[in-house]
């Protein structure tokens, strides 16, 4: 079985949902954090600024749901015990696509395909479900992203494609220790 | 017992057999006798290549005062068979007034030996052994060499009991007549030296060899960690502390290799344990990217040295100084560190606990240069002087938000965060480091590290200890390591033949001490450099790093002959023809 | 994790990152496993300042600078003997010893097998993606025989190590394959490794994203084992015989002891020592 065949159990009660909903946006956070820092780091300053960008509005969508779920207590889950589609969250952008000298508009791919798949996961959610309320907010989340996909697919639109040629260096890799 | 020669205050018997006759334990039981009748001693030993069963000769010294030095010549050579013997006769220089003593159905003693023009006296040891049950011909010699070296019967035997208490009395009784027999045996032939008047032995005296003294003395100054991979001859230092170690809530592990110890050893080290490793030459040459890990990461480690003929496998079973070349150069890059080197086999203890020290104090690598001479030989000491040079690393108890751990300090040196103290959390670091300990190629962060380490090394106070300084004369010799007794002898005799000379003897081999070298030599317009190399290592060490007045003349051979009083006193007696 | 209660807090993942910037090139699969690390280590419960992470040369031995925890970045090949050395004279600190394949298994193949043999309660990760990074790219004691560099040109042709038969050969009490990309996993079975006893030997698949481009495939080469661990060596060893490399899971949980010291039971006896060599 690959990592790609995972099919998530169903989601046990409305604490849990709330649990892998926060989850999602605090790893995704997280991970652009991450790859601001990468960019940061190897010089590339327009995409660690995308990224840092991106960070920031996970936060404001994780912050938005522990208001929500204020009053509501949410179950410890260990990190190999949430349920995903994937080996990691749905807005986790997978590191292997990374590349120093990427553009902005790489960039924006990533973060069109995590919004894309965190809507199929709240969609699958809610089209399984038998618990209403689950339902109801899965509805709810599916739609939020649903609008964070159109808006990226705004800003890919102002940010083609670049040239072949764009990830060529002319300089080899450099000896380090 | 027939007329003696002068008085003299030594006296050197060796005894030699093949295939187990087991000449060291009768060596080792003579030597331990004297010491309770009065005498000081030294016990070496030399060996053919067997593991078991081969030729072997156990020398013993005995003296009045303290001797760490290979005899000049030998009073008394008894052969219990002759096989092989005849490889020994390097080490055991006979002269007319000796005596060899043998089994005439041994045959007769080898040409090489016997032509030293020595007299020449059976002793029917094996037939004497035969007639007692269960006596063997080694108790037997050690009657006779005992009659001979004047120590009372009494002290044998006593000895005897204590020593063979755990193989039960039949083993007692038949030693101790076949000892009675010896004696009796000894009284036919005719002592080569008078048995000079002994004071009371001094209460509190013991008997120990080099490599126990190294690892009692790493033990004082705060070992608790060991790693260990056996090589000859060190192997002893590590399995004296094995169990030691233990008694002291301390541990040893076996490496796989020399490349595992040294590294081990930092790993301890660098949890606030202090660790130490043992080994020779070779073992040194794989430990020195380790040690440089040490240096970088400023980890401390005590590695002892045990030196021995080389280069490469060498002669394994010798002594020689030809290692210090890699002590102080070894090291890739700038390495400031410490080399430090016992005088004596008592010294071993002392010098050892002393490297603990520093190691702890300069968050260093020490390396401690013995010998196999030194670490092998069993010695007659006063008891050693309680000292407390105990471990005591500059730690960092409350690491606050600040801490760095290679803070630039007046001192040079960084108060060290211990794992498992919260808010002192590092990363330690062969690569290159700013005071955080982050890895880096600035210009700036290498010199500030570099000079801090330098100067940590060179600008601590070693005190009095970095060399024994002893007389006063226009000639000086400077040398180092076991050949010091050897040295300091020669100058005793020189002296009552009013030649003053001032002895030299480095303890501290670096950081170098010119300020003190020069004070030392001052008023001294000759030098004599001596030491056990063949291309003279330390002469061309001492060039390199210290001004010398003009005259200065080296006396340099390697192993594995030792270098013998007689020979520094006719070299400085000659001076002019060398 | 909630905490309300006066003592340390429950560490959380971000607790155990430094605050430097690794230098890993993105895409490195390195990154993901520092947060495997993390993940596992806050899930265990043990404060960083009780974490020691010993590392030897290569990229993925720089990771303890990028932990919280108390770190030591030894020399090419040793890690496992400084890491042998801490945990046996400070037991009370969780070691974790991390590097490379080339690290690992070439320089300090001997290291190795002895630890395994050795079975001090130690985890072992080693992030392996068949080639050393640092030098730029010559081929690694796991790499294919055909994998032609400019070193030697061609492939070596010399049959890679079996890692995971090796631990299991020279003792090791548990043994496991992950794959960096599933970093939850493997954060999983790194906390489990490290809970076990004795040593614990976990190989990461962590493709190199300069060198091995080609290894962007793994994502989809790798499975799970088909079965789960085990505990008998025997049974384990037949699997592993005819492993392709790419079944991820616990191969082995032993229960052999872990290597036996004595520490701290300090029963004062140097006078007693030095007494032996009275006269």
């Amino acid at each position: 079985m690959s990592l790609k065949d995972k099919i998530p159990a169903e989601m046990e009660d409305l604490p849990a949902m709330i649990a892998h909903a926060l989850a999602i946006e605090e790893e995704a956070g997280e991970r652009y954090a991450d790859l601001a820092d990468q960019m940061s780091v190897h010089n590339n300053d327009e995409v660690a600024d995308f990224f840092r960008t991106m960070a920031r509005v996970e936060k404001i969508h994780a912050d938005k749901i522990r208001d929500q779920a204020r009053g509501i207590a949410l179950p410890e889950i260990a990190p190999w015990d949430y349920r995903w589609r994937d080996a990691e969250s749905p807005e986790s952008t997978l590191l292997e696509e990374i590349h120093y000298k990427m553009t902005v508009h790489h960039a924006l791919k990533l973060a069109l395909v995590n919004e894309q798949r965190a809507e199929a996961y709240f969609a699958d959610i809610a089209s399984k479900t038998a618990n209403a309320e689950i339902r109801a907010m899965a509805e709810e989340l599916a739609e939020d992203e649903r609008a964070h996909v159109k808006l990226v697919e705004d800003w890919l639109a102002k940010h083609p494609e670049p040239a072949t040629g764009w990830d060529e260096d002319d300089d080899p890799p450099v000896h380090q220790d | 017992m027939a007329q003696s020669q002068q008085t003299e205050t030594s006296l050197s018997i060796a005894l030699v057999g093949s295939g187990g006759t087991g000449v060291m334990t009768a060596g080792s039981l003579l030597l331990e006798a004297a010491a309770n009748a009065g005498w000081y001693g030294l016990m070496t030993r030399s060996v053919g290549p067997q593991i078991r069963g081969g030729e072997a000769a156990a020398l013993v010294k005995l003296s009045t005062s303290p001797t760490c030095s290979a005899s000049d010549r030998f009073d008394i050579l008894l052969g219990i068979d002759w096989k092989n013997a005849d490889r020994f006769a390097g080490e055991i220089p006979l002269t007319p007034q000796s005596v060899i003593l043998g089994d005439a159905k041994a045959g007769d003693p080898p040409e090489n030996l016997a032509a030293s023009g020595a007299r020449v006296h059976t002793v029917p040891l094996t037939s004497l052994a035969g007639d007692i049950s269960g006596g063997r011909p080694n108790m037997i010699a050690l009657g006779v060499v005992a009659a001979l070296a004047g120590i009372d019967q009494e002290n044998v035997v006593a000895l005897l009991a204590k020593k063979l208490a755990r193989k039960g009395e039949a083993a007692i009784e038949a030693s101790t007549r076949a000892v009675a027999a010896g004696y009796e045996a000894a009284s036919a032939i005719p002592s080569p030296c008078a048995a000079p008047s002994l004071k009371a032995p001094q209460k509190g005296r013991w008997m120990i060899n080099g490599n126990q003294a190294a690892g009692l003395g790493a033990l004082r100054g705060g070992v608790r960690f060991v790693s260990a991979y056996p090589i000859t001859p060190a192997t002893e230092i590590l399995e004296w502390m094995a169990p030691n170690l233990a008694r002291l809530g301390g541990t040893l592990v076996q490496a796989e290799d020399e490349l595992a110890s040294i590294n081990m050893a930092i790993g301890a080290s660098y949890g606030g344990i202090p660790a130490l490793t043992a080994t020779s030459g070779p073992g040194l040459a794989l430990m020195m990217e380790g040690l440089g890990l040490s240096v970088g990461s400023e980890v401390p480690v005590v590695v002892v040295d045990v030196m021995r003929g080389g280069p490469s496998t060498g002669i394994p079973t010798k002594s020689e100084q030809s290692d210090l070349n890699i002590a102080v150069y070894g090291f890739h890059g700038d390495a400031p560190h410490i080399v430090v080197a016992p005088t004596s086999v008592a010294d071993c203890l002392f010098t050892a606990q002393w490297a603990v020290h520093l190691a702890e104090a300069l968050q260093s690598p020490v390396i401690v240069l013995s010998d196999q001479f030194l670490g092998q030989a069993s010695a007659i000491i006063d008891p050693p002087a309680d000292l407390t040079f105990f471990a005591r690393r500059k730690v960092a108890q409350e690491p606050g938000e600040s801490f760095q751990r290679y803070a630039v300090t007046a001192d040079g040196i960084s108060p060290m965060s211990i794992p498992g103290t919260p808010g002192g959390q590092y990363t330690a670091d062969g690569l290159e480091h700013n005071p955080r300990g982050t890895p880096s190629s600035q210009a700036t962060d290498h010199a500030l590290q570099m000079d801090k380490r330098a100067r940590k090394i060179a600008e601590f106070d070693y005190g009095d200890h970095w060399a024994d300084i002893d007389g006063e004369g226009e000639l000086a010799i400077i040398t180092w390591g076991s050949l010091t007794s050897t040295v300091r002898e020669a100058l005793d005799r020189l002296a009552d033949d009013d030649v003053s000379v001032r002895l030299i003897a480095l303890r501290l081999l670096a950081p170098i001490r010119q300020e003190k070298l020069a004070a030392a030599l001052d008023g001294v317009s000759r030098v004599l450099i001596i030491e056990q190399t063949h291309g003279g290592q330390f002469h061309h060490y001492l060039r390199g790093h210290y001004d010398l007045p003009g005259d200065v003349k080296s006396f340099h051979r390697p192993g594995p002959t030792p270098l013998r009083t007689v020979e520094i006193v006719e070299f400085i007696k000659n001076w002019s023809d060398q | 994790m909630t905490s309300a209660s006066t003592s340390s807090p429950a560490p959380r993942p971000a607790d155990f990152k430094s605050d430097i910037k690794p230098v890993w090139c993105p895409g490195c699969g390195d990154y993901h496993v520092l947060l495997s690390f993390t993940k596992a280590m806050a899930h265990l419960g043990v404060q960083p300042h009780e974490v020691a992470v010993i590392s030897g040369i290569g990229c993925s031995s720089r990771i303890p600078a990028y932990t919280n925890c108390y770190g030591f970045h030894s020399i090419h090949g040793r890690a496992l003997a400084v890491a042998t050395g801490l945990k046996v004279a400070r037991p009370d600190l969780t070691v974790i010893c991390a590097g490379g394949d080339g690290d690992g298994f070439s320089i300090g193949g001997n290291h190795f097998l002895h630890a395994c043999r050795r079975n001090i309660d130690l985890t072992y990760i080693v992030m392996d993606n068949e080639v050393y990074g640092m030098t730029k790219g010559q081929p690694s004691p796991t790499t294919d025989p055909n994998w032609d560099s400019a070193l030697t040109p061609g492939g070596t042709g010399v049959s890679p190590f079996h890692p995971l038969v090796i631990a299991l050969a020279s003792g090791a009490n548990f043994v496991a394959r992950c794959f960096s990309g599933d970093p939850n996993t493997t954060a999983k079975v790194i906390a489990e490794a490290a809970r076990h006893p004795g040593f614990s030997f976990v190989q990461i698949l962590s493709p190199c994203a300069t060198f091995r481009p080609d290894q962007k495939e793994w994502r989809n080469m790798v499975r799970d084992a088909p079965v789960g661990g085990t505990d008998d060596p025997a049974r384990a060893a037949r699997r592993i015989m005819t492993d392709d490399g790419f079944n991820l899971g616990i191969l082995y949980r032993g229960s052999r002891k872990s290597y036996r010291f004595s520490v701290g039971e300090n029963k004062d006896e140097l006078a007693a020592i030095e007494g032996k060599f009275t006269l």
